[in-house]
């Protein structure tokens, strides 16, 4: 049983009427064709999700946590509905286009994260951006200023193998952070990491939002959902409920 | 939670009256569990009935600073090696709500689960926000009490998750008791 005495919380930091909308999720919908069943995997969901909010989205496997965030980062598309990603419309996109939004504007965490073994922490930072055209010393020098931010400025030259999981994890997001990424989607990103590393993780994903970036996080763990402004539970493809920090609500 | 014995701890490292003891108490807790000064009166002339506390001379202030006792010494040591047991803690009155709303007609238990769920997250953020704003060097004892809350509402979290796991398998099993 939980004590609900009152405790001295501090205040949500005041939200700037003047922020960003990052995404926008308006009646979407989909449907993934299972044999000769449809299965409505989300059903009219509506989700914005601001510059500087870090919402978490809870469910039981199955409710459509990882098909949201796959449609809010232009990785799956929506069947009926409209997603902008910073203003932009994604739903008539053509691939050439949403794969240059992918990689320019959103970072993604997932639970494999699929570091290259044969590359550096640093390269596998790097390597997005150098996709992006972006000069090798200048990628190498932003790359290394995020390692540096999340502490990992020591470890740029190992391999991934020569790193723990809890290493591998944070050089994962530096990869999903270098360029001023805006949206920060993360999949279930503290994996079978133990408490105190997940803790590491979550530090940082919330102080890349009071940095301004939005991050869309999906867990099933409730200790890393509690780090979120806004907790958004999934049942059946649809939100049922949101927990808002604080008294105010956000929006 | 026992204030007598949070009380006769702090009175074993040495004399203190009731407005020190109020702030001790509240600061060792992280103000977690606040005390009305009325409690601590009463508390301490409970104590000074069954012979825990002696009251000192008044002070200039009309304050009267009180003083373990061989007794007290004695049972704040008990307390300190003897475990809490369960039929000690109040009651879990949440559990018994499912209980209830499970048996009784025409209450839906899927909406009972999550807006306790919805509130218990809103306790959980809340709680996550105090630990984040701690600046350290953290102070171990508000901490622990911190941690110790966080744990409690993950926990009940995790509990309202296997609640409606249960409740959708047995749905599924017997779906001629869904009204």
């Amino acid at each position: 049983m939980i004590d609900r005495d009152p405790s001295p919380v501090p205040p949500v930091a005041e939200v700037d009427p003047g922020r960003a909308l990052v995404v926008e999720l308006a009646d979407v919908s989909r449907v993934h064709v299972e044999g000769t069943q449809a299965v409505h995997a989300l059903k009219e969901i509506s989700l914005n999700v601001w510059a500087g909010e870090l919402i978490a989205v809870m469910g039981p496997s199955g409710s459509g946590k990882s098909t949201l965030l796959n449609i809010a980062g232009g990785l799956d598309r929506a069947a009926s509905g409209h997603v902008r990603v910073e203003g932009e419309l994604l739903d008539r996109l053509p691939p050439s286009r949403l794969a240059a939004l992918r990689r320019k504007r959103v970072g993604y965490v997932f639970q494999d994260l699929n570091l290259i073994p044969s590359l550096t922490a640093v390269e596998n930072v790097m390597l997005p951006r150098e996709l992006d055209g972006v000069r090798t010393a200048k990628a190498r020098q932003e790359a290394l200023a995020v390692l540096d931010e999340i502490g990992l400025a020591d470890l740029a030259g190992r391999f991934p193998d020569e790193l723990s999981g809890g290493q591998r994890q944070r050089v994962a997001i530096a990869r999903a952070l270098v360029g001023e990424r805006r949206l920060i989607l993360a999949d279930e990103p503290t994996g079978a990491l133990d408490t105190a590393t997940g803790d590491d993780i979550l530090r940082l994903l919330r102080a890349r939002a009071d940095a301004g970036a939005a991050v869309l996080l999906v867990t099933h763990e409730p200790r890393y959902a509690g780090w979120a402004d806004r907790v958004v539970f999934l049942r059946d493809g649809q939100i049922v409920d949101s927990a808002t920090a604080g008294l105010v609500s956000a929006r | 939670m026992s204030i007598r014995h949070g009380l006769l701890a702090l009175l074993s490292q040495g004399s203190r009256h009731g407005y020190q003891l109020r702030a001790e108490f509240e600061a060792s807790t992280g103000a977690t569990w606040p005390l009305n000064i009325g409690q601590v009166y009463t508390t301490l002339s409970r104590m000074e009935r069954d012979g825990l506390v002696a009251p000192g001379e008044q002070d200039e202030q009309g304050r009267i600073a009180y003083s373990i006792t061989q007794d007290g010494r004695a049972e704040v040591d008990r307390w300190f090696v003897t475990p809490i047991t369960q039929t000690e803690r109040p009651r879990d009155e949440l559990a018994i709500k499912l209980a209830m709303a499970v048996t009784a007609p025409g209450v839906d238990v899927t909406q009972v689960v999550q807006a306790q769920r919805t509130a218990t997250m809103r306790t959980l953020q809340d709680l996550t926000r105090v630990k984040r704003g701690l600046d350290p060097p953290l102070d171990t004892a508000q901490t622990l009490i911190l941690d110790s809350k966080i744990f409690q509402a993950e926990a009940e979290l995790r509990w309202l998750d296997h609640c409606e796991a249960v409740l959708s398998r047995r749905s599924l099993q017997h779906p001629q008791e869904q009204q």
